[in-house]
C-alpha cells in the first residue's frame, strides 16, 4: 500500500517537540515498513528552507539543548528514499523562489497534484 | 479512475487554503476521477445560500458532488432549503459509507 | 445488515480543544453501530481523550450543579463505543502513541485502551479496508 503524507500546517509546537511530529512520525513510519511519500504544501513548504534556526530558547535557568532541525529531518526523508514533493505555487506565494531549499525535493505544480494522488493508494493529510 | 471523498472542516473565512482545496477536488474530476466534497463543522458556513465564496461557487458549477453534514447544518442554524443550489444536506453516514467503499477518504 | 468492514482512524486533537474530536467519535460510533472492526490511533493530544482521571464540573454560569450539568467527559464517550461495537459484533482497538502519552503525563487510561507506537498505525492501516487520518491544526 502506497501512501503520501500531506503535511500543510507548520511550526506547530515544533518547539515543544523538538520536531515536526508529522515529518517525524513519517521517519517513523518508512522505519517500520511503510511505503510512503510525503507532499510538503501550504506554509509547511518553509521546513524546506535552507537557513532556519530555532535555538536558543530558555525560560530562567532551562535551556533548549535540542532544537528542532525541520530542513535537516526533511532531508533525512529524502536520504531514506522517500520522495518529498513540494508545492511550486505555494513556495512562490511565500516568496521563496529560488531560495535556497534541501537537496533532493521535487517540485510539483499544483495542477500536478492529483495526478499524484492518483498515484498513491491512500493519502493522509495530518 | 478513483473514487475520492474530500471532506472539508474548516471555512475559507477563517482558513486561506481551503480554496486550493475546492480547487484539488474540480482537479482531481477533471482528471475523471469520482469526487464528492463533504462539508462539515465550520465547513457548512460557506454553503449558506448568499454566503460569500467563490471557490465553493466554482467547485458547485463544475459539477462536483458537493454535501454538508446535517448536524453541523442544525447546529448553526441553517436550514436545508437555505443551502446554495448544488449543495446538499446528508447524514455523516455517507463518510462511512465512503470509506467502506474505498473511496481515497481525504480530511481537511 | 453491511458487509463488516474494518476501518482505521488516526487522531490527534486534545479533548475539549476541536471539534474535530466530536466529529471523528461520530464516525466511530457509526462504524461501531454497524458492527465493523475499527483501530483508532492516538497520536499527540489524542491520547488525552482516553485519560481516566477526567472528572465533571458544575456550571455556575448555567446555574447547574455536577449533576444537572451532566458534563460531557470523552473518556466516558470511548467507553460507551468500545460497549457499542463489541454488541454488534465488532471490535474498537484504540491505540494511544506511548510517547505522546509520556510527555503529556496521561499515562492512566480506561480500560481497553493500549499502548502503542507508530508502527501499530502502520499495521492497523496495513490490515485495513480503509484509515482516515484526521490532523490538527
Amino acid at each position: 500500500m502506497k501512501i503520501l503524507q500531506v503535511i500543510e500546517s507548520a511550526y506547530r509546537a515544533t518547539q515543544e517537540e523538538q520536531d515536526d511530529t508529522i515529518v517525524w512520525i513519517s521517519h517513523a513510519m518508512k522505519g517500520a515498513g511503510a511505503e510512503l511519500n510525503v507532499l510538503l504544501r501550504g506554509n509547511a513548504v518553509n521546513y524546506a528552507v535552507d537557513g532556519q534556526d530555532a535555538s536558543g530558547l530558555s525560560f530562567g535557568d532551562w535551556r533548549q539543548t535540542q532544537p528542532p532541525d525541520l530542513a535537516r529531518d526533511v532531508s533525512g526523508l529524502v536520504g531514506k528514499g522517500v520522495e518529498v514533493y513540494i508545492d511550486q505555487e505555494d513556495l512562490a506565494e511565500r516568496g521563496l523562489e529560488g531560495a535556497k531549499l534541501v537537496d533532493g525535493l521535487k517540485p510539483i505544480a499544483r495542477v500536478d497534484i492529483p495526478s499524484l494522488f492518483d498515484a498513491h493508494d491512500q493519502i493522509w493529510h495530518w | 479512475m478513483s473514487k475520492y471523498l474530500l471532506i472539508e472542516s474548516r471555512d475559507p473565512y477563517e482558513s486561506g487554503d481551503v480554496g486550493n482545496y475546492f480547487e484539488l477536488a474540480q482537479g482531481l474530476a477533471r482528471e475523471g476521477n469520482d469526487v464528492t466534497l463533504f462539508l462539515v463543522q465550520n465547513g457548512v458556513l460557506s454553503a449558506r445560500s448568499g454566503a460569500s465564496s467563490a471557490a465553493l461557487d466554482d467547485a458547485i458549477k463544475a459539477g462536483i458532488e458537493i454535501l454538508a453534514d446535517d448536524f453541523s447544518l442544525r447546529e448553526r442554524a441553517i436550514d436545508a432549503s437555505a443551502l446554495k443550489a448544488g449543495v446538499k444536506s446528508s447524514p455523516l453516514d455517507v463518510v462511512v459509507d465512503g470509506l467502506a467503499d474505498g473511496c481515497k477518504t481525504i480530511w481537511h | 445488515m453491511a458487509d463488516r468492514k474494518t476501518l482505521t482512524f488516526a487522531l490527534m486533537d486534545p479533548p475539549f480543544e476541536s471539534a474535530r474530536t466530536t466529529t471523528a467519535l461520530r464516525l466511530i460510533d457509526i462504524a461501531a453501530r454497524r458492527g465493523y472492526d475499527i483501530h483508532v490511533f492516538a497520536y499527540e493530544g489524542a491520547v488525552c481523550m482516553p485519560f481516566s482521571r477526567q472528572a465533571p464540573h458544575p456550571n455556575a454560569v448555567h446555574g447547574h450543579d455536577v449533576e444537572e450539568e451532566n458534563h460531557p467527559l470523552p473518556k466516558d464517550w470511548e467507553a460507551a463505543l468500545m460497549q457499542e461495537a463489541k454488541k454488534n459484533g465488532g471490535s474498537l482497538d484504540w491505540v494511544n502513541c506511548g510517547l505522546c502519552v509520556d510527555e503529556r503525563g496521561v499515562g492512566e487510561a480506561i480500560e481497553g485502551v493500549r499502548r502503542g507506537t507508530p508502527g501499530d498505525m502502520v499495521s492497523m492501516a496495513g490490515e485495513s479496508d480503509n484509515t482516515l487520518v484526521i490532523g490538527t491544526r
